[in-house]
Formats: C-alpha cells, sequence, structure tokens
C-alpha cells in the first residue's frame, strides 16, 4: 500500500490502494470517540452528580441531532439539506463525546451505545426544547436558533471546567455551535425580514417555541452542586448573552419579542404540573402563568432553593413530552429488537 | 527503540493521506501532535478536526496500518481534544496542494480575545480567491458541503463552482 500521494495522477486514486477495508466501514466498530482521551476523574468531584451531568449535556446532543436527522430528505434546498444534516453530525459527535464519558465515569460498564439505545424516556435528561418535533421549516430555524445560541453560551463557560474532560469538549463544540447559530439566526432574518407571509410564519414560529426557553435557565440541583465546585455551568448565568443575542436576532429580523413565559416552561410553573410522573410538555401556550418578564424572563430576587424547585419536573428530571418516546421508538428499535447485532 | 526509529515513524505518520482531503496528509493537516516510543510501542497522538467527524476511525486505522507496513508492528493512537483542532494548523504546502485540487484554501481563523463569542449575520467579511482565475470576488453558494470541513462557493469571472475549507 502506497500512502505517497504525490505520486498518484489523481489525488482521489490514493483511496483505492489499500490494503484493508476499514476505511469504508464507516458505521462498523465505530471506535470509542474518547480512545486514548486521558481518563482522569478531578480527586474531589461527586462522580453520581458528575455521570447525571454528562447525560444531561449529552442527551441535549443526541436528541436535538436526531430531530435534525429527520429532515434529511425533506428539506426546501439541497444546500440547506447539507447544512441540517452536517450540524446533525457535529452534535451527534458531541454526544458521542459527553456519552462516552458518562459511561467511564459511571464505570458500571455502559458505553455510549447502551446510553443511547438502553435508556427509558425517564433516564433522558434533555431539555424539552431538544425533543420538539418542527412541523415546519420556521420552526425548525426557530427551534434552532433558540438552541444552538443557549448552548454556545454553555459551553463557551464550560471551557473553563475542573474536569479536563470536560473543559475539552467545550472548547471543540464552541467552535461548532458558532456557526450553528449563524445558520439559523440568518435563516430567522431571512424569513421575518421577507415576505408578509414568511414574517407571518416566522413570529408565530418563535412564538411557539418560546414557551420552551424558560427551562433552559432552570438549574437542576445537579448543576447547582457541580457548578458551586467548579465543574459546571449554572444555566441561569446564560441568560443575559441569551437575551442580547435573541433581541438582536429578532430585531434584525423585523419580529417582535414573543409574549412572557414561566420561567419553566409548560409544566413547571404553579398549576402547570400534571399529575406526579404525567408529561403534558406538548401544551403549546405557557401554562404556568406566575412570574416571567419576556423570553426567557425570570423573576428577581429567587433564591437558589425557590430556583430549583420543580426543575425535577422538567426535562433535566427525565420528565417529558410523548414525543420524547416517538423519537426513541425510532432511535432506538434495531438496537432494542436486535441487540449486540453489527452490519 | 533509537532517535532516528522515532524519527522514521514521525515520517511514516506524516505521510499518511486524510481520507476525505486525499491531496493533503495528515501531516500537512497538522493533526499529529506527536509520536514517541513508549515500551517499546510507537504512540501517536493526534487531536480531532470536528466532534462528529466520520473520518477519525479512519484515520487511526490508516495510521496503525502504515506502521504496520513499515515494521512497527506495535503502536498505538492517542487522542487529545485539548488544544482544538484549527484550520491554522495546515501546512503551507497543505494550503498548496489543496489549491492545486481547485479547493480555496482556509484564511485565518477568527481570534476572540474576550467576551462572549460574537454573531457574524452578514457572512464573512474575508474575501475567498479562485482557485482556478484567482478572482477575489467570489459568492458563496451554501455554507456546508461533502464533508464538514468545506463549503461550495462560486465564481461569477470563471464561472466555476469550487470548494472551500472553511476557517475554524
Amino acid at each position: 500500500m502506497s500512502f505517497d500521494n504525490a505520486a498518484a495522477d489523481d489525488a482521489y486514486e490514493a483511496l483505492i490502494d489499500h490494503d484493508d477495508d476499514a476505511r469504508w466501514a464507516y458505521g462498523t466498530g465505530f471506535a470509542d470517540p474518547l480512545a486514548g482521551v486521558s481518563t482522569d476523574l478531578p480527586p474531589d468531584v461527586d462522580r453520581d452528580d458528575l455521570v447525571l451531568y454528562c447525560l444531561m449535556l449529552g442527551d441535549d446532543a443526541l436528541i436535538m441531532s436526531h430531530r435534525l436527522q429527520q429532515w434529511v430528505t425533506r428539506a426546501p434546498e439541497l444546500e440547506d439539506e447539507l447544512a441540517i444534516a452536517n450540524l446533525g453530525l457535529d452534535l451527534l459527535g458531541q454526544a458521542r463525546l459527553l456519552l462516552a464519558r458518562a459511561g467511564e465515569v459511571e464505570g458500571a460498564g455502559r458505553g455510549e451505545d447502551a446510553l443511547a439505545y438502553l435508556r427509558d424516556p425517564d433516564e433522558f435528561r434533555n431539555v424539552r426544547l431538544a425533543e420538539r418535533a418542527d412541523g415546519d421549516f420556521a420552526r425548525l430555524v426557530a427551534r434552532l436558533l433558540i438552541f444552538a445560541t443557549w448552548r454556545l453560551a454553555l459551553l463557551d463557560r464550560l471551557t473553563a471546567s475542573r474536569d479536563p474532560v470536560l473543559a475539552a469538549i467545550g472548547a471543540k463544540g464552541v467552535k461548532e455551535l458558532t456557526y450553528h447559530r449563524e445558520w439559523a439566526a440568518q435563516w430567522v432574518v431571512r424569513l421575518g425580514d421577507g415576505t408578509e407571509l414568511s414574517h407571518e410564519r416566522m413570529q408565530s414560529a418563535i412564538d411557539a417555541v418560546a414557551p420552551l426557553t424558560g427551562e433552559l435557565f432552570h438549574p437542576h440541583e445537579v448543576e447547582l452542586r457541580l457548578s458551586a465546585a467548579g465543574f459546571a455551568v449554572d444555566p441561569s448565568l446564560l441568560r443575559p448573552e441569551f437575551d442580547a443575542v435573541l433581541d438582536h436576532v429578532l430585531r434584525t429580523a423585523t419580529l417582535r419579542p414573543p409574549p412572557p413565559v414561566s420561567p419553566t416552561g409548560p409544566v413547571g410553573g404553579a398549576g402547570g404540573l400534571g399529575p406526579a410522573g404525567v408529561s403534558v410538555g406538548s401544551a403549546e401556550s405557557p401554562v404556568g402563568g406566575a412570574g416571567g418578564s419576556g423570553l426567557a424572563g425570570e423573576p428577581a430576587g429567587q433564591s437558589a432553593a425557590g430556583r430549583v424547585a420543580g426543575a425535577d419536573r422538567l426535562g433535566r428530571g427525565g420528565v417529558h413530552g410523548p414525543e420524547l418516546a416517538e423519537i426513541l421508538a425510532e432511535m432506538q428499535g434495531l438496537a432494542r429488537s436486535l441487540p449486540g447485532s453489527v452490519w | 527503540m533509537s532517535a532516528a526509529t522515532v524519527t522514521t515513524a514521525a515520517e511514516v505518520v506524516a505521510r499518511v493521506v486524510d481520507p476525505e482531503l486525499p491531496m493533503l496528509t495528515l501531516g500537512d493537516l497538522g493533526i499529529v501532535r506527536g509520536v514517541r516510543e513508549a515500551d517499546g510501542a510507537v504512540v501517536v497522538t493526534i487531536t480531532p478536526t470536528y466532534s462528529g467527524c466520520p473520518a477519525m476511525g479512519a484515520i487511526r486505522d490508516d495510521i496503525l496500518a502504515a506502521l504496520r507496513l513499515a515494521g512497527f508492528a506495535r503502536a498505538a493512537v492517542r487522542t487529545v481534544l485539548t488544544p482544538a483542532w484549527t484550520t491554522d494548523w495546515i501546512s503551507d504546502e497543505g494550503r498548496a496542494k489543496l489549491a492545486a485540487a481547485g479547493i480555496a484554501p482556509p484564511g485565518a481563523a477568527s481570534r476572540r480575545l474576550a467576551g462572549p463569542v460574537p454573531l457574524v449575520l452578514g457572512g464573512r467579511a474575508e474575501p475567498v480567491a479562485c482557485p482556478r482565475c484567482g478572482s477575489a470576488d467570489t459568492e458563496r453558494i451554501s455554507a456546508f458541503g461533502a464533508t464538514a470541513c468545506r463549503e461550495l462557493r462560486r465564481c461569477p469571472a470563471c464561472r466555476e463552482p469550487f470548494e472551500h475549507v472553511k476557517e475554524i
């Protein structure tokens, strides 16, 4: 086998001349994405908390990636199909790193595949924004703008984590989310500042997704404990940056800010709770009622305990809408019906 | 293993071809962080390009296969995630090879000093020169292409589409 590509007339000929099939085996025997990465663990970290935190950030990326993959063959133009597929691939890469890290810290022999394919909906820790079905292209770009703006602010701060693996995953993700946010923002502006019809549909998409925004800034106790110890990011600190970016994009797009939302979204607010363990995440309008002063608005002066209240009834606590079960039925079907199978 | 042998191993690794941009070697691409010897084995350290890049597994296999063919039976590939790879690490020779293959090489990656990541709504300010005719007046067709690292552009001067390795 020659690796001397300079000798080939056509650079791509270098690909044909090889001695095994490994190169074309994408999708077969994936290597551990953390292969060879240092597995050191800070001595004072709470392992159970760290596992859950890696699942939270990993599940956000995994479920959002799956929703993006569902757009493949359905996007309005080939160029945007490429964009959506690429963004989904980036998020899947981030999910693999985070789930592999969760499995490694847990130390119970569960790898990224077991965590992705063999958990039930109530074990998933993603924010519910990630699982929401899109319905139309405006909903997709609205949801992606909100998701990428929030996750970019989060991962940017995660680069200062005392866990070197989380810090490195954050640094890598920041580069990717920067262009995810740009792609979504440019579409929101193009549609919002477009025709009367595109403006109207973009506005209704922003209004429809907004109720799921409050939850993004509502910390779970695991997030608070780990951020106090310097390992994680307290999501309530992301709000000023998030609001500034959203405000800038919406103004450029000639869109108005969505109606005020509950700080916890459709499930968590006073009066918005269903019976314990029952998901009511499909509500389109905020039912929390009390509090909230705008997109992601949070009542001022809440105590840490107050901020945590209700987090167990949100996505971070494993409470999801029926849409997550649908996603998992599709995503996990093959792996569960044929355990251990390979291509 | 002598120092000269380690140097030979490093040269073998640097000559391995990138599976998706085969005009480039791993040396050109700038993803090899180090080659050293540990307990009689060659240990290669690489940096992944994109989090989800499916070529990373292939690259790992290719490095091991190349070392095996060169007589290094015992070898391992380690990954370092930080500092994250940047297109600034693509060598000048690599940039020339990209241009010769009709792919516009990346410009300098933007450096952020402090504060939040700035949002760019109007596209890149830096012009991308056409790799065929050299015209600086080219337009983006799509911010994404066949792989995570490339975008599609066209040149109104020579009327040809071309790919551009995006700055990251």
